[in-house]
């Protein structure tokens, strides 16, 4: 008897398990159809490789090219200034100070505070800042301000890595005679290379994906900027303005919009998992 | 004029926090021979070798008082940077821990940060020290795959070229066959035995009949203590002290 309850116990528990494991692919799968169905029909070429022209959100000729380029290049250029700045930060804390340093502590911290503000603080901020500086909504400060966004992403993603990092590696290093620096940048990065590579994905994908804080300082444009200290476009204000319309026809290209935004992060990723596996080839497992 | 090796330790103790893990040891460790260091568990035998390359640095709160003398050098002068005197030590860890690179860069990695840049060098380099740690045949048609890929008996001969290759004086082993098969450790040993007229060898072990095939000269520690200290013939055949001989003969373990 009691066995038999022990037994359905497991049943149910497994069961409750199952269907929540089953709701997240189902979720995924539901958000890829519903953008795909609603946003196929205004799907065509011209979405991908025209500019909005006049009259364009009321349904006029005209596509999201530069929103699409403006995405890559605010999403990149932060994703890279954000790698710069946080790589030194993480091996700083982590392989030249001791395992109890009260510097760390407070920089991890920061970190972890930092990660938890919401992106349209940093928009706020960021445009405080352009305010008090006499500065116009352009790409230079969605960057700079979608950095501030990714860089405790990153920082925090890398940090985890670094410290699984076994301290036999590093002892092992030092042994050889390796400066401190020697062994943070030509030894311990290169066992948290593939961290690395998915703590950069991750920011990628939420610079790319941030609406808020590009909102007031990326400001947006229907052309394809010709230098930093221009306004841009980005994907996902995009698809704001053209829902926010009340032309079905443009509803729909929000959809196609947000199926390429979608397709885009997707490929990224598949493509990031790739080197991933290559950059992990050396990597030390077992100790 | 008293001849100097390249190891002398005079009056070192050291702390972590309010532990004393070696109390006052005065110790001449004699070269191109191999000295072993014996004791239990817990006694100071890895805290002692790892103050000879500094490595100590890295534990959390630990203090040291006294000297040890490399090659006349005092390694604990403030602001000493400690990287020459790790150059001069290979390491032999417990377990073996290859860098996360290939087989080749692993033994390539020290002669490189000391500055050789010449492919053709480097390789006779590589190959020579795989020889020597008789690693060579089996993984000459495999230099450029993972050195994890390697089995642990293997990474642990790898662990001893890619430390020969910075050319040291001295080998440091911390307990360097515990992790290996029989057959494994029998080949290291084999490999002490072969360098041991090139190198100055110290050795820690727990394994007293692994001191006892190697050791020319024995070191006993026990709570921090040197407690004796000779050649390993009248050590190990006719200790002197009641702790040598109980550690020995098998009362304490």
């Amino acid at each position: 008897m009691h066995k038999d309850k022990r037994f359905l116990e497991e049943k149910i528990i497994k069961g409750i398990m199952r269907f929540c494991a089953l709701l997240l692919a189902g979720l995924l799968i539901l958000i890829i159809v519903t953008i795909t169905v609603k946003g196929l029909s205004a799907l065509n070429i011209s979405m991908l490789i025209k500019t909005a022209k006049g009259g364009f959100y009321l349904g006029g000729e005209g596509g999201i090219l530069h929103a699409i380029i403006g995405s890559f290049c605010i999403a990149g250029g932060a994703t890279c200034l954000a790698f710069f700045i946080s790589t030194p930060i993480v091996l700083y804390i982590n392989v030249y100070r001791k395992k109890n340093s009260k510097l760390a502590e407070l920089i991890r911290f920061s970190f972890n505070v930092l990660w938890g503000i919401p992106s349209i603080v940093y928009g706020a901020f960021g445009f405080t800042c352009m305010l008090f500086l006499g500065l116009k909504a352009s790409l230079l400060a969605g960057i700079l301000v979608i950095t501030l966004v990714e860089l405790p992403i990153l920082a925090r993603g890398i940090d985890e890595v670094v410290q699984q990092v076994p301290i036999e590696i590093t002892q092992a290093a030092l042994c050889l005679g390796a400066t401190t620096g020697e062994t943070a940048w030509k030894v311990v990065i290169r066992q948290i290379l593939p961290g690395i590579m998915t703590a950069i994905l991750l920011a990628f994908g939420r610079g790319i994906g941030d609406a808020a804080a590009v909102l007031f300082t990326a400001g947006f444009s229907d052309y394809i900027p010709e230098s930093l200290m221009q306004p841009v476009a980005t994907l996902p204000l995009a698809i704001f303005f053209q829902l926010g319309t009340p032309f079905p026809a443009v509803q729909n290209r929000a959809y196609a919009s947000a199926f390429i935004l979608t397709l885009l992060v997707l490929s990224i990723s598949i493509t990031a998992r790739f080197f991933s596996r290559k950059l992990s080839r050396h990597r030390i497992d077992r100790l | 004029m008293q001849q100097q090796t390249h190891i002398e330790i005079k009056n070192l103790s050291v702390f972590y926090g309010d532990v004393t893990a070696l109390q006052n040891i005065t110790l001449t460790i004699p070269d191109k021979k191999i000295t072993v260091i014996i004791g239990p568990s817990g006694c100071g035998k890895t805290t002692l070798l790892k103050s000879f390359n500094r490595l100590i640095d890295l534990e959390v709160g630990v203090k040291i008082n006294g000297k040890i003398f490399v090659d006349k050098e005092n390694i604990f002068t403030p602001g000493l940077e400690p990287t020459h005197i790790r150059k001069k030590m290979g390491l032999l860890a417990q377990k073996p821990c290859p860098l996360p690179m290939s087989i080749f860069e692993n033994v390539a990695f020290g002669p490189r940060i000391h500055g050789l840049k010449n492919r053709k060098r480097l390789h006779g380099i590589v190959r020579y020290h795989l020889k020597q740690a008789g690693l060579w045949k089996e993984v000459k048609n495999r230099l450029h795959e993972p050195a994890s890929k390697l089995s642990i008996g293997q990474q642990q001969r790898l662990c001893l070229a890619r430390g020969l290759a910075v050319k040291p004086e001295i080998i440091l082993g911390d307990e360097p066959t515990s992790a290996l098969d029989p057959a494994s450790s029998k080949r290291i040993e084999e490999i002490f035995l072969m360098l041991k007229s090139r190198y100055t060898i110290v050795l820690v072990t727990h394994i007293l009949r692994q001191a006892k095939r190697l050791a020319d000269y024995i070191v006993f520690l026990y709570n921090g203590k040197l407690i004796e200290y000779g050649p390993a013939d009248s050590v190990l055949n006719n200790p002197q002290q009641t702790l040598t001989q109980e550690y020995i003969y098998g009362v304490v373990s």
